[in-house]
């Protein structure tokens, strides 16, 4: 993969108008004849696809970030300038307390980059919940102001998750950009210090692995003793868990893919692969995304797709007038991205699903 | 331009069994059988399957087994690693028979 410096907006790039990427989306698998997601569904009877709870309240901060990863389904940059307002975070608050969900997932671009980022953790914390940051590492050792937030996250009992494609800069910075693997590396030694990853600690760290190229990802177990071995190995890092995560074709990897003339082999691949045991669990199921801008998705995908949640009313839509059982009874709107949750053992933002 | 290998018909090798099927299908169920792990892991099979499909110049198989391989967590380095043991394992062939054109050689001069 080749990295572009800039966003696919900033580059005014065809495939940065949501309508063109559904467009070459249902074209990947009409001009195949290949069946479309929803009548794969239909076939093993999870259409509409309907809720299963409320337990995941996923929140992506902005749309800014220190990084332009080549993969990346957000098209997040340093030239993104998209930030979710204090207003709208008290919001999330309020539906976190209203709703009881007790597990809150930050994403981005780099949620960090956000000025209330702290705060909203710290009063997360206050309401008890659980709270995943979803970190690219990098950002731990972007700007002294960051140095600190290893031990941020310790006192705020914060999960991470953080995306290293290979336990090799050459493939990790194919992806994510030059010198990414070794300021990558740079900060997990600084979450290992202060106990993230290490045995006993109760500070989860954990690695997310998505392929470098038009493929499926490898068997999520043998791949995480791979990194464990490598890791310990060539830098002395440990962490808890590796989630194994299938691209989705969306923004800049279906850019990737169509320029690469990888788009109908991956899409064949990924209609081949639907499993309906993962498509049973999918995590749209359980979990409520919430955009930028506090309108509500399905998940971070749909909410890059800009395909709001299906609630009657359109003032539902958005976070401050949140129902949860208008939310629940909601049916989940799918599309042939949908696939790449579905391939082979599932894919989510816990990796494997099955 | 037509040519004896096309890329698509790989997607067809599935359908041999229009011809015979009792055959494929015992053929497609011990194909499966083989690759899942056992004593060897499934990404040590897909390495072996990728220098032996080097070895026998199958580009149906190239294609496959470098995707395969890929999907099984290996890397470049490890790949080509695979395929210079089939490129070993051949040169050594060719090499070996050396001795026997030294036998001859010698049996015949004096």
């Amino acid at each position: 993969m080749s990295i572009g410096t800039k966003s696919l907006k900033k580059q005014n790039h065809e495939l940065s108008n949501i309508d063109k990427q559904l467009q070459v989306l249902h074209n990947g698998v009409a001009d195949q004849n290949l069946e479309s997601f929803s009548s794969k569904l239909k076939a093993s009877n999870l259409f509409p696809l309907t809720t299963t709870g409320l337990d995941v309240f996923q929140i992506n901060m902005g749309k800014m970030c220190n990084q332009v990863c080549s993969h990346c389904h957000v098209d997040a940059g340093p030239d993104r300038k998209e930030i979710m307002t204090k207003e709208t975070l008290q919001q999330c608050l309020d539906a976190i307390k209203k709703s009881g969900i007790n597990t809150v997932d930050l994403t981005g671009g780099a949620p960090e980059m956000n000025p209330h980022f702290r705060w909203f953790v710290e009063e997360a914390y206050k309401l008890g919940c659980k709270t995943i940051v979803r970190c690219n590492l990098t950002i731990i050792v972007a700007n002294k102001k960051y140095f600190d937030l290893p031990e941020f996250y310790k006192e705020n009992e914060v999960e991470i998750v953080s995306s290293l494609p290979h336990y090799s800069s050459k493939k990790t910075d194919s992806q994510r950009g030059d010198g990414v693997f070794d300021r990558s590396i740079r900060a997990l030694k600084m979450l290992n210090e202060v106990g993230y990853g290490m045995e006993g600690s109760g500070l989860t760290l954990n690695l997310v692995y998505n392929p470098s190229g038009a493929f499926l990802p490898p068997a999520q177990a043998g791949l995480e003793k791979q990194f464990k071995r490598q890791l310990k190995k060539d830098f002395e890092i440990e962490f808890n868990s590796l989630f194994a995560i299938t691209n989705i074709p969306i923004s800049r990897y279906l850019d990737y893919l169509v320029a690469s003339e990888n788009f109908e082999g991956y899409m064949e691949k990924l209609v081949n692969a639907y499993n309906p045991i993962a498509a049973k669990g999918v995590m749209c199921r359980n979990t409520i995304s919430v955009g930028w801008d506090g309108y509500l998705y399905d998940c971070d995908f749909n909410q890059m797709l800009e395909l709001k949640v299906a609630v009657g009313n359109k003032d539902l839509q958005h976070v401050k007038d949140f129902n949860s059982i208008a939310l629940l009874e909601r049916k989940i709107i799918v599309n042939e991205h949908c696939y790449g949750c579905t391939a082979g053992a599932g894919s989510s933002c816990g990796g494997e699903i099955t | 331009m037509k040519t004896y290998y096309n890329p698509d018909d790989l997607k067809k090798f599935g359908k041999i069994g229009e011809f015979q099927k009792e055959m494929a299908d015992k053929f497609f169920g011990y194909y499966g059988e083989v690759f899942k792990e056992g004593a060897l892991t499934e990404r040590e099979k897909s390495l072996i399957a990728l220098a032996v499909s080097h070895a026998i110049q199958c580009p149906y198989c190239i294609d496959s087994y470098s995707v395969d391989s890929l999907e099984k967590g290996c890397n470049e380095e490890e790949m080509m690693e695979a395929v210079h043991v089939a490129a070993a394992v051949r040169g050594g062939a060719t090499l070996v028979h050396g001795v026997q054109m030294m036998n001859k050689v010698k049996e015949v001069s004096m």
